[in-house]
């Protein structure tokens, strides 16, 4: 068998391990959590479906507003009404941010993943990262083509925008930038809780299941209280016509962005205190 | 079969990288609730030669192995590999590698994506895959999805996580699971090649038989403490003295003389005497000088099994006592 022999570069004394910095790690990071994500199936599939219930339900909605009989006033939200789909896409994204991590837990991956890279929180940064980019782009394209697609059908009766009508951009990039805030938000506890289901449901629970319990206070406390819920401060973005009792739109979004970062913060310190 | 995968070792080797490296683990401890693991273990690994990490199921050789390479927090001690801290390791696997007991591959991955990853998390060359996946033999199966793999297929592919950056420390919790005859001598040859390379070797098993055939020195474990660390020679010969087998057709006769020359007899079911506390020749002479012809006069072999089974008959956590089903 080969033995080290000396003169050929290898060097006696004790190696320190070597100086990486720990920003050149976190671009490795990311590259190792990008071929994480394009390796499984489930993750592109899931995209696949997030892209395709974002375009095709506006546009199917908006096939039935031009055959229906009734006409639509000035009030018509016809940007906000192109992001309908997120709705269902946003259960999609949830999930898969959950599973993202969760799959890891379940699969013992993580175990590896640690092994490899046992500065917890750059994997935590880096995944994080890697996720929110591909989210990014997935959510742009997926939310341009929607606007564009919805107010094409919408056109035939007139009721169609342009992308330079007020608020229409806002709608768009901050519908997109909405997805990327949800799919955070499973990343999150999916640290913080590790268990697939348990971190689903409490996904669904905040975003659909607490505006309905919050629906059982007094009218005066709801105006206070249910814009403040995740997901309607989210939403808040993708509407065009102010409601009432609603945030403005980026500054919903950025308590949106708040609470999913605040999981992300409770998923590191889970991630550094427990053992994996 | 075995020799390409060798050819292929000598191959890869080229680019080793660092000078030898030893695991001190120094008084270890780790405690899971009210259960303690591992109790103030300290040991170390030498580099060239392998390491045999012995214990009963449950000993807490899986958590020190974990706890070697940061997945546990050690309640307290430390686990060093050549003076540094695992967990302060930027690109770890390029120094130590670890086949952990449990799964840790997603099963809708391909094993070279698997090893991909890894590899990229730790700046190791993308050519170095398809080496290390070539090495253990799953050059044929790199694109399928690991749901497909057999056991031993899988533990190949461990095995190849571990050798990925090339490691000066292996670190291996049973290797040998789940593998074929013909993967266990392959397991068996790797892992002495890797020590005859110059590098620290430690591999866990509760088979001690594996372990005589593999390791040339042994730490051994009980209920997370340290029973021995001695040399697989030492270990056998440390284990109480021989017990000796003895036919004669006059039993009655010759027992009473070997008691009297303070020997332990054992009447087996066959009629044979089971002697303890002297040597065959000694029996020999002492039937002679009191004529009683002897039949049989065989020395029992003390195996390394029976020398662990010695060792740690006080630390197994669950017996099987056959008393409690007679009775």
């Amino acid at each position: 068998m080969t033995t080290a022999t000396p003169g050929t570069g290898t060097a006696a004394a004790p190696v320190r391990p070597p100086g990486v910095a720990p920003a050149a790690q976190l671009l490795r990071v990311m590259r190792a959590e990008w071929t994480k994500l394009r390796s499984v199936r489930s993750t592109l599939w899931t995209l696949a479906a997030t892209v395709l219930v974002s375009i095709g339900l506006p546009a199917l909605i908006s096939l039935a507003v031009i055959n229906s009989p009734r006409a639509r006033g000035t009030d018509f939200d016809a940007a906000g009404f192109s992001m309908s789909g997120l709705f269902l896409g946003q259960l999609i994204v949830g999930s898969l941010g959950v599973l993202v991590v969760s799959g890891e837990y379940s699969t013992g991956t993580i175990r590896a993943s640690l092994s490899a890279i046992p500065q917890r929180l750059t994997l935590l940064v880096g995944k994080t990262l890697t996720f929110a980019l591909v989210l990014l782009v997935t959510a742009l394209v997926t939310c341009f083509a929607a606007f564009f697609l919805t107010e094409a059908i919408l056109d035939s009766k007139s009721y169609g925008v342009t992308l330079s009508h007020p608020g229409s951009l806002q709608v768009v990039v901050g519908g997109a930038l909405y997805l990327v805030v949800v799919g955070l938000l499973g990343l999150g506890l999916g640290f913080v809780m590790r268990h697939t289901a348990a971190a689903i449901s409490t996904v669904f629970g905040l975003l659909f299941v607490l505006p309905i319990v919050a629906n059982f206070l007094p009218q005066s406390w709801q105006d206070h209280v249910v814009k403040y819920l995740p997901g309607q401060a989210g939403q808040a973005v993708f509407s065009t016509t102010p409601q009432p009792h609603t945030m403005a739109p980026w500054t919903g979004l950025t308590l949106f962005l708040g609470y999913a970062l605040l999981g992300l913060l409770l998923g590191g310190v889970v991630l550094r205190r427990r053992d994996a | 079969m075995r020799r390409r995968h060798l050819a292929g070792w000598r191959q890869v080797s080229e680019w080793t990288e660092g000078s030898p490296r030893v695991i001190e683990v120094a008084g270890l401890t780790k405690r899971y609730g009210r259960v303690l693991a591992v109790d103030d273990l300290s040991f170390r690994v030498e580099p060239g030669r392998v390491t045999g990490f012995l214990g009963p199921n449950g000993a807490g050789k899986s958590t020190t192995m974990r706890a070697i390479v940061g997945l546990d927090r050690p309640t307290g001690g430390t686990v060093r590999i050549d003076g540094h801290r695992y967990v302060d390791d930027r690109a770890p696997l390029q120094h130590v590698g670890a086949l952990l007991e449990a799964k840790s591959v997603h099963p809708g991955r391909s094993a070279h994506n698997h090893l991909l990853f890894l590899a990229q998390s730790n700046g190791i060359p993308r050519k170095r895959v398809d080496e290390v996946l070539a090495l253990v033999g799953l050059h044929e199966v790199t694109r399928r999805r690991t749901r497909t793999f057999s056991l031993g297929m899988g533990q190949r592919l461990g095995i190849a996580a571990a050798l990925l950056g090339n490691p000066q420390v292996l670190l291996f919790d049973e290797p040998v699971n789940g593998l074929d005859p013909e993967g266990i001598i392959w397991v068996r040859t790797l892992l002495k090649a890797l020590a005859a390379e110059g590098r620290a070797v430690l591999v866990s098993s509760h088979l001690m038989a594996e372990m005589a055939l593999t390791a040339e020195h042994l730490v051994v474990i009980g209920r997370g403490r340290l029973i021995a660390d001695t040399s697989v020679t030492d270990f056998v010969g440390q284990a109480k003295s021989r017990p000796v087998l003895v036919r004669t057709p006059d039993p009655v006769a010759l027992k009473p003389v070997l008691v009297g020359h303070g020997a332990d007899v054992a009447e087996e079911p066959d009629g044979g005497l089971l002697v303890r506390g002297m040597e065959a020749a000694e029996i020999g002479q002492a039937a002679h000088d009191s004529s009683v012809v002897l039949h049989e006069l065989t020395p029992q072999q003390a195996s390394l099994e029976e020398a662990f089974m010695e060792l740690t008959k006080d630390s197994v956590d669950y017996h099987a006592t056959v008393e409690g089903v007679q009775a």
